[in-house]
């Protein structure tokens, strides 16, 4: 499928992916240059930063796990289902990437508040309140993030080739066998893209988050709130301390994918 | 089982690649580096002087800085969260006041605005909802001349309409069973909150603390949570989702509201026609109708 000849060499394109990488390269390089180096380790081994990392971790790690659990039958349905409304049920789901991500926690606590169309009853019957609790922390990213799975992994079933999954059908599998021998292979690098783009964006949520679960420290505090709070209070050195860590776990994430994907 | 792998040729394909098309090829390469190297320094030069030519021709016109001097051009003010309302009404005062002078207004946390100010944003004065953060931006002598105080704040308790927790005083805050949300220690509505309940002896466990007075308003309006500590003016243009609960004097702490023309303010002249403004009666009697005490009171 490669076996083309090189492709010859464009000094245009080769210019401008050269400016659009010095682009990137720079902010990175003013992270890593205003760092407080000498007050590093004390910073990120202080209590609150790895309180912070903590909750970030176990928020986006668990909303990309409902973002599979949820948003995988949901894309399936989005490919392959046959039904009425599937358009406006693609716009609904896309809708949280579209929302800034302030208005999109203000109609999460419309909606799952203590005052919600959805929360009020749930906390009357059960007195269950999502805003404040690590949960509404892991519903607001889940939120933000899912539509990223959704959309992946919808265009991933879209561009498989099916005829590969009759003939198996074809051949006497079942229709478990199929999805998990043929289609689940196939689809992999899309499944694996999604995963990675929504925990990516999970990881670095920040204004569903403030407005839906507020900024608590050791409670609701993540990291990109601990960073903001940091910055907003004249610290500016814990800010970028704190960013650097979160850059360094994506850039490793990041890189481990394309490594184990192969696809460089 | 089916695997989509990719075909093993194309590995070997790239790696045996004539030797002599290589050096052609670095040496393309360093032609175009040299091209883009060029074209990023002419831009940078481009945009450089660009922006350096109106900020010139603007330190031009206000040379003489006097006071018969007539203010004009755009004047940036960074102020306080807390001003929005009454800010945005005394700018459009000032505008008619002096035609040919805009007044941009950038409102954020004045922690927030201190950050800016000491990263280099163009601002040509700062008005501070406490003083720690105007002496941040005298201490590193960011100001020109000493600060002055136009207004006056206090703290008072906000609650849903109705106060359907009947939350009556400071120490009802107090109880674990309200949900009480406060700024960030570091804003100046969070070091007000801190003062108040010193005063008042008791422990508040906040749900949240919001980045700024309006994350505090949204809460108690949406009835997420029961309480907030906020300004008296925050109450007063709060909506109708909510109410205050007074604090009485022996229990409140008055925060001094500072403003000042920054020393790398753009538009000097502006500047300084703008604080007198605040200052003056018109401005004042605005500042009053938003819940604002007097400076001098």
């Amino acid at each position: 499928m490669d076996d083309r000849p090189r492709q010859p060499f464009n000094p245009l394109l080769a210019c401008l992916a050269a400016l659009a990488a010095l682009f990137f390269f720079f902010p990175l390089l003013g992270l890593v240059t205003g760092a407080p180096w000498g007050r590093m380790v004390s910073v990120i081994t202080s209590k609150s930063s790895l309180d912070a990392l903590q909750i970030s971790l176990i928020a986006s790690l668990s909303s990309t796990a409902l973002a599979l659990l949820f948003g995988f039958p949901l894309a399936w349905m989005l490919a392959r289902g046959q039904f009425r409304g599937k358009g406006l049920l693609r716009g609904l789901t896309t809708l949280p990437m579209v929302l800034p991500p302030v208005v999109g926690g203000i109609a999460l606590l419309l909606a799952y508040g203590r005052r919600g169309i959805v929360g009020e009853p749930l906390h009357k019957a059960t007195g269950l309140s999502l805003p404040f609790t690590l949960a509404g922390v892991i519903v607001a990213e889940s939120f933000v993030a899912m539509p990223f799975f959704v959309i992946t992994a919808e265009s991933g079933l879209r561009s498989m080739n099916r005829r590969l999954e009759d003939a198996a059908r074809s051949l006497g599998a079942s229709r478990w066998t199929v999805f998990r021998r043929v289609t689940l292979p196939l689809i992999w690098p899309a499944l694996v893209a999604g995963i990675v783009l929504t925990w990516a964006r999970a990881l670095g949520e920040f204004g569903a988050t403030i407005t839906f679960a507020g900024n608590l420290p050791g409670v609701t505090q993540t990291m990109p709130l601990a960073i903001y709070i940091s910055q907003s209070s004249n610290k500016m050195d814990e800010a970028i301390a704190l960013s650097l860590i979160l850059v360094l776990v994506s850039l490793v994430v990041m890189i481990f994918r394309r490594e184990r994907s192969g696809s460089d | 089982m089916v695997k989509i792998t990719r075909p093993v040729e194309w590995r070997a394909a790239s790696r045996d690649r004539p030797g002599t098309r290589l050096s052609a090829r670095r040496r393309s390469t360093r032609l175009v580096a040299g091209v883009c190297v060029a074209v990023a320094a002419l831009a940078l030069t481009a945009c450089s002087s660009s922006s350096s030519s109106p900020a010139a021709s603007g330190s031009t016109s206000p040379g003489g800085a006097s006071a018969s001097a007539k203010p004009s051009g755009t004047l940036v003010v960074f102020a306080a969260a807390s001003l929005n309302a009454a800010f945005d009404k005394i700018g459009a005062q000032f505008e008619k006041a002096n035609p040919g002078v805009t007044v941009k207004f950038n409102y954020a946390g004045s922690s927030s605005l201190v950050t800016s100010i000491k990263q280099g944003a163009p601002a040509d004065v700062f008005a501070s909802a406490n003083t720690q953060n105007m002496t941040a931006v005298t201490d590193e002598s960011l100001a020109s001349g000493t600060p002055q105080v136009f207004a006056r704040n206090q703290a008072e308790i906000m609650v849903e309409k109705g106060n359907p927790k009947n939350i009556k005083s400071v120490k009802d805050l107090a109880n674990p069973a309200i949900k009480v949300v406060l700024c960030a220690p570091a804003v100046p509505c969070g070091s007000l909150a801190k003062q108040v309940f010193e005063k008042a002896g008791v422990t508040v466990k906040p749900v949240s603390e919001e980045t700024s007075v309006s994350g505090v308003v949204t809460k108690v309006s949406l009835g997420e949570a029961d309480a907030g500590l906020v300004y008296v003016t925050d109450v007063k243009a709060g909506g109708d989702k909510i109410e205050g609960v007074p604090i009485p004097a022996d229990q409140n702490v008055i925060a001094d509201y500072p403003i000042v023309q920054l020393k790398d303010a753009p538009n000097a002249a502006a500047a300084a026609a703008f604080i007198s403004y605040v200052l003056s009666p018109p401005a004042q009697e605005v500042l009053a109708s938003y819940g604002f005490l007097p400076p001098g009171s």
